[in-house]
């Protein structure tokens, strides 16, 4: 019952995903994007990773993908964005791409196939008490990181995002 | 192969290459930057399946505190990158990635 489960959330995200980077118009390919990140937050969920699911839903499909959205809003990207789109996206640009990755796809899968191993994942659940203790236990220095790297964020999308940026050069 | 005990180790990493894959291909294929930073999310997320599957392999919390820092590295990738995308905007009038290239050594 988990594999089936598991099986159709995979080919969920992965159609999903393939739409998402096809698609001519930005907000639709978001779309598809939130629908790829519900499908593996199902799968966090059953594999025994029930924080991280709801990490996922709320972070990644509420947050990061609501940034993207209000940018493309702001950009205000209409029908004249997916004309050019489709100008960009000529048909069989996609080919040469896609030999690579199968190239890159048989080569990992011929290292695994190797290993035979026969490894199972149960989904007994590490609840969010036990990721906790791991974060403020031995991990405590890396989060200290996380802060940092997050201000960095912060300082460098609040330079990035002043108007007078272009004004000086205008001017 | 009998599948009642669980979800083998072996598929989750499949589908996690196929899922990095479809990420590599909409990087090499698009010109425009938001539909770049979309796949990048892919392969990032791509990365964290393994990782939270790593974990509950080994039955350790380590592999959602990993899981975690992705969350972090991404929120903050995000922000910078669309601060740069708006300046592009501004500044060139387009969203296509080669407008940008004009810093040549």
């Amino acid at each position: 019952m988990l594999y089936w489960l598991f099986l159709a959330s995979c080919g969920i995200a992965i159609a999903s995903a393939l739409m998402a980077i096809t698609r001519l118009n930005a907000s639709h390919a978001l779309i598809y994007l939130v629908i790829t990140l519900l499908s593996l937050a199902v799968i966090f969920f059953l594999l025994g990773a029930p924080f991280a699911a709801a990490l996922q839903i709320v972070i990644y499909a509420g947050a990061i993908v609501v940034l993207f959205l209000f940018v493309v809003m702001m950009l205000n990207l209409g029908r004249r964005s997916v004309e050019r789109e489709r100008q960009w996206l000529l048909p069989g640009i996609w080919v040469i791409p896609s030999i690579l990755a199968g190239a890159l796809f048989v080569i990992l899968g011929i290292a695994l196939i190797g290993a035979e191993n026969q490894a199972m994942i149960d989904g007994e659940m590490i609840g969010p008490r036990r990721v906790g203790a791991a974060l403020v236990g031995p991990y405590v220095l890396a989060v200290e990181l996380a802060g940092v790297l997050l201000l960095a964020g912060l300082v460098g999308a609040y330079h990035l995002g002043r108007r007078y940026l272009d004004e000086r050069r205008e001017s | 192969m009998d599948v009642s005990g669980g979800i083998p180790l072996e598929h989750v990493i499949w589908f996690a290459i196929t899922l990095f894959l479809i990420g590599v291909v909409g990087i090499l294929i698009r010109r425009n930057v938001i539909f770049i930073l979309l796949s990048l999310e892919l392969m990032m997320n791509a990365a964290a399946v393994v990782f939270i599957a790593a974990g509950a392999f080994h039955d350790q919390a380590d592999g959602q505190v990993m899981f975690m820092f992705i969350l972090a590295l991404a929120a903050a990738e995000v922000a910078v990158a669309l601060g740069l995308v708006v300046q592009l905007s501004r500044r060139f009038k387009t969203l296509d990635i080669d407008a940008a290239s004009e810093m040549t050594g």
